[in-house]
């Protein structure tokens, strides 16, 4: 009781001497103590925006398109590193010796070169020496990537695009419903239905119908070369199209690692047991190695999440338009109100980061094993 | 003659024939010249020193481990790396296993009905009142909804027992069933493994338990180092050894 | 057949033991290895075959870059401007000594090596297992040695060393400084958190749970920020800490809450048998910790502990956010110099970088899992 006395005490006067230094300071130094600069005119523009978003617009305003740009990356990049990050950890643990190898050159390299390093790389040294719009590199579907940017197709809404839209989501639906049916029967009955095939029709089939019934409501807007630029489509900023590459990759490394420990930890009894009961490897893997897996993953999984989101702040040193580069970079040097824009900067993250934790923590918790 | 011989007699079919069977760890010859003929409703107690290669042996017969020489017929199919055929095999000789291995996220009853389910295409009612049969059989028909973390060590080997039994096998191994028990639980293993013998199941059997041996075995095969040394009789095996490796290995037993 | 006779039948007494026999030629030496490994099924050999495809498209242009068509020695940028030229080593080698010291005085830069030497031994010291009086290096590493490096680099007067303002360090010697410096201020701070959070006081365990894991969910870069610009405020005008010593206490926060969470692993590694034997013998609690379960629980973290240096010393490369020259800084600003100019100079500024942190980085970690196998060993007797 005494220490914990004790304790406050010396955290309470801590914390006051603080307080008043803080403010004495911040008053002779002419720095502002409130949030007024929240609705002044921002004055500068950002390259890309996900609303709409101009120099004359506030900077509450230029706050949530960092916020944006910030989620943007990090849900894109999740993605990414995840489907990556997976191949890669089950290369790994391939039969085939030159793809194991290689698989571990690809981890090794990108876990102890810093992820800075590598971003500045793929910056510096490649995105920006590509050559200009006119030579650009063609890639198939009419993607092209140049010094300004990667050129993709983007599709254009008319006015019949609702129901389009709908017959999408509708076919998605119903083919996710008939797969649970098809499954549910499988176990029931053991007759498999031709699952295949069925979902592929209502995914494809569905829309297709529709959006030729509605007169081709969808169309495609391409890139086209028009003089020194590209007209049409979306282009891809050279700054994300590095965060997300060199993010991805970067973080993929460490989820490989993660998946290998992963699928190694479980015992190889059980993949015996499976294989003495006549399973076939591949039901093997899907009923019994992989549930057992994903357990001893999701937890260190979780952490490399986290980093991810939290990597993404180097945004900064390439001048890709998120929330740190943005708020507590521009408007922080605008402003001068430091305090507010870090501590807010800092609770936005903090937000994202438990929202996540919480998110992997209730998939964990329905993966646990019960235990006497 | 009793009973059981004139049945072995009768159904004189081989269920697991191995000629001339050789297997290699990297230069380490771990199985040498091994010939058997296993008959159908055969009962079998390998026994022999570790390092014997008495579990790489029955191992070898459901290929999770595979041999550079010889062959090894199971149910009149050969073993070969034809993963059709392996699977065939696997379908038809059940095993358990020194640690269980049961499916720690399944529930006892998914443990048992999760391969006919997906292997033989068994519609799941039909599996669980299977399954639900033969945890009966093993005394713990109560405990289909829990999960093997809750059960204890004898327990898990009669649930391991009864889910290799639910894929109806033709043939038994068994690899070291008692060895990872406490004493108190070895025994109830052993009376479900003797109830299984007296059902007419072929089993081979790698175990330290003598008794059980001396109980229910029609043929008691002495390993060492690799080679077949002595097949015998029970009564004949223990009373009466006939190689200086089988008496030393049985001095040091009993 | 008679039931006898299958009896006897099956009957086997072995008289001459079987040969032990090398295995059969085809499933050992080399082709079978290549065979099982490379071409075992369809479709493993279309991946070898892709694999090749891969290394054979991207090894010889690598190869050639790095070495082939390199420029070894040139003066300036003119031989590495030639069209097939590769990397410009010759650069390298002319920026050398920026890279490591940064714009520090020519004639002072003694004591950066002096530093880089007293730094190595002690480190070494510490690390080696089988060094004696290791405690003595403890002590001399996490007291004596952080004051002694500050005199020597930033000067002292009366004792005829020229201050060397911090604005002038850079390259190598700051990143380093900034992650020895790390690891010297977090390990202890971490130790202190990882009980306190464990405490049955909650406040403490509240404090140090909160402060741990608000310094796990935020970005570094923002612990950067918060200590570049808001330090100073904490402290009135005559005390503002010097421009390389706020970067260094907020990767040193931000380092100790990670540590923090290694030592606690290593904590809840310690079988409880071990406490209640102490409070058995009578020990108090604090011996208890002092004597027994602290140099346990660091046995077990080491590992641990090189992680977080490793992560930590990649880390430092942000520290050129808030204007600081490390390494990685030093690199990027030489590859602008114009009398160097060309296409081949940022790649190879950034190949000698990542060159230079992977193997820091790579070798320090195969040091860890080498004394991790050690110390396994030793416990496994």
């Amino acid at each position: 009781m005494l220490y914990q006395a004790g304790f406050l005490l010396v955290l309470g006067f801590l914390a006051v001497t603080a307080v008043i230094n803080v403010r004495a300071n911040m008053q002779a130094r002419g720095i502002p103590m409130d949030f007024s600069f929240w609705d002044n005119t921002a004055g500068f523009d950002i390259n890309q925006a996900l609303v709409p978003y101009s120099a004359l617009s506030t900077y509450g305003q230029a706050f949530l398109v960092g916020l944006l740009n910030t989620l943007l990356v990090a849900a894109i990049g999740l993605v990414l590193t995840t489907i990556i990050g997976f191949a890669i950890g089950i290369a790994r643990l391939s039969h085939n010796w030159i793809v194991a190898r290689l698989a571990m050159i690809y981890v090794e390299t990108l876990r102890n070169v810093p992820l800075l390093l590598q971003l500045l790389f793929w910056y510096n040294a490649v995105l920006k020496p590509l050559p200009g719009p006119r030579q650009s590199l063609s890639l198939p579907f009419s993607i092209y990537l140049n010094n300004r940017g990667l050129f993709i197709p983007a599709p254009v809404f008319a006015s019949g695009a609702e129901w389009f839209a709908l017959a999408f989501v509708f076919g998605l639906l119903a083919a996710f419903l008939f797969w649970l049916f098809a499954h549910k029967r499988q176990v029931q009955t053991g007759k498999r239905l031709p699952v295949g095939l069925v979902t592929t029709i209502l995914i494809i089939g569905m829309p297709l119908a529709v959006f030729f019934l509605a007169w081709q409501p969808l169309s495609f807007s391409y890139p086209e070369l028009k003089g020194f630029n590209f007209m049409g489509g979306w282009r891809l900023l050279p700054e994300f199209v590095t965060l997300l590459l060199g993010l991805s990759l970067y973080t993929a490394a460490f989820i490989a690692e993660i998946v290998r420990a992963g699928i190694e930890a479980v015992p190889a009894g059980q993949s015996e047991a499976a294989a003495a009961l006549g399973l076939p490897r591949k039901l093997a893997l899907r009923y019994v190695i992989v549930p057992q897996a994903l357990r001893v993953i999701i937890p260190p999984l979780t952490s490399q999440y986290l980093n991810l989101i939290k990597n993404s702040s180097l945004a900064v040193f390439i001048g890709y338009p998120d929330l740190v580069q943005v708020f507590a970079g521009t408007v922080l040097n605008q402003t001068g109100a430091a305090v507010q824009i870090i501590c807010i900067t800092m609770a936005v993250y903090l937000v994202i980061s438990l929202a996540t934790s919480f998110a992997m923590n209730l998939f964990n918790r329905r993966m646990a094993l019960v235990e006497r | 003659m009793d009973e059981h011989e004139a049945t072995l007699v009768q159904d004189a079919k081989t269920a697991i024939e191995i000629r001339a069977l050789n297997k290699w760890y990297g230069t380490f010859h771990v199985l040498r010249d091994i010939d058997l003929k296993v008959a159908n409703r055969e009962r079998i107690v390998i026994c022999g020193p570790s390092g014997s290669g008495k579990s790489t042996l029955i191992r070898c017969i459901n290929r999770l481990e595979t041999h550079q020489q010889g062959q090894i017929i199971v149910d009149g199919i050969e073993l070969t790396e034809d993963l059709k055929r392996i699977d065939e095999v696997r379908r038809e000789v059940g095993m358990v296993f020194q640690h269980f291995n049961l499916f720690p996220h399944l529930t006892i009853l998914e443990n048992c009905t999760l391969a006919p389910i997906h292997v033989r295409k068994i519609p799941k009612a039909e599996a669980e009142a299977i399954a639900k049969h033969y945890l009966a059989k093993v005394k713990i028909p109560e405990q289909a909804d829990k999960y093997p973390g809750q059960l204890s060590g004898g327990q898990q080997q009669r649930v391991a027992i009864a889910r290799a039994l639910c894929m109806s096998p033709k043939i038994m191994l068994f690899d070291e069933p008692t060895s990872a028990l406490d004493p108190e639980m070895v025994q109830e293993v052993l009376e479900t493994m003797v109830a299984l013998a007296k059902d007419g199941m072929t089993m081979l059997c790698v175990t330290h338990e003598m008794g059980f041996a001396r109980q229910v075995a029609d043929r008691v095969i002495f390993m060492d180092r690799g080679e077949i040394v002595e097949i015998n009789r029970p009564e004949s095996f223990f009373a009466n050894p006939q190689h200086e490796r089988t008496k030393l290995f049985l001095s040091r037993l009993l | 057949m008679t039931g006898e006779s299958f009896a006897r039948q099956a009957i086997f007494v072995r008289n001459k033991d079987a040969n032990v026999l090398p295995p059969p030629v085809s499933t050992r030496g080399f082709v079978a290895t290549i065979r099982q490994n490379l071409f075992a099924s369809a479709a493993s050999s279309l991946m070898t075959i892709a694999a090749f495809a891969l290394v054979a498209a991207v090894l010889p242009a690598l190869l050639r870059f790095l070495i082939f068509d390199a420029v070894w020695s040139a003066p300036d940028g003119e031989l590495c401007r030639a069209t097939r030229a590769g990397a410009c080593w010759a650069f390298i080698a002319r920026k050398l000594p920026y890279f490591t010291y940064g714009s520090y005085p020519l004639d002072q830069r003694w004591r950066v090596d002096v530093m880089f030497g007293l730094s190595f031994v002690l480190i070494a010291w510490l690390l080696w297992l089988g060094a004696p009086a290791r405690r003595l290096a403890a002590i001399l590493f996490f007291l004596i040695y952080p004051i002694l490096g500050f005199v020597l680099l930033h000067g002292a007067p009366s004792l005829g060393l020229p201050i060397v303002d911090t604005d002038l360090w850079g390259g190598i010697f700051v990143s380093l400084i900034v992650a020895i410096t790390g690891i010297v201020i977090s390990l202890p701070l971490g130790i202190l958190l990882a009980m306190g959070r464990r405490s049955p006081l909650p406040l403490l365990a509240i404090f140090s749970t909160g402060f741990i894991e608000f310094v796990r969910g935020v970005p570094m870069i923002t612990v950067l920020f918060m200590a570049n610009f808001m330090l100073p405020l904490f402290v009135p005008e005559n005390l503002a800490p010097d421009r390389l010593l706020r970067p260094v206490i907020g990767v040193a926060l931000f380092a100790s809450a990670y540590m923090a969470e290694v030592v606690r692993g290593g904590l809840q590694a310690i079988p409880k048998g071990q406490m209640e034997g102490a409070e058995a013998l009578g020990l108090r609690p604090w011996q208890t910790m002092q004597l027994i379960i602290l140099p346990q629980a660091l046995t077990h973290v080491i590992p641990g502990i090189v992680n977080t240096f490793i992560g930590l010393f990649k880390d430092t490369t942000l520290v050129a956010a808030v204007g600081i020259f490390d390494f990685l800084r030093t690199v990027d600003s030489a590859r602008l110099d114009p009398a160097w100019a060309g296409p081949a100079i940022s790649a190879t500024g950034y190949a000698f970088a990542a060159i230079f942190y992977f193997l820091f980085c790579f070798g320090i970690s195969r040091y860890s899992l080498f004394v991790e196998r050690r110390l396994a060993r030793k416990r496994r007797r």
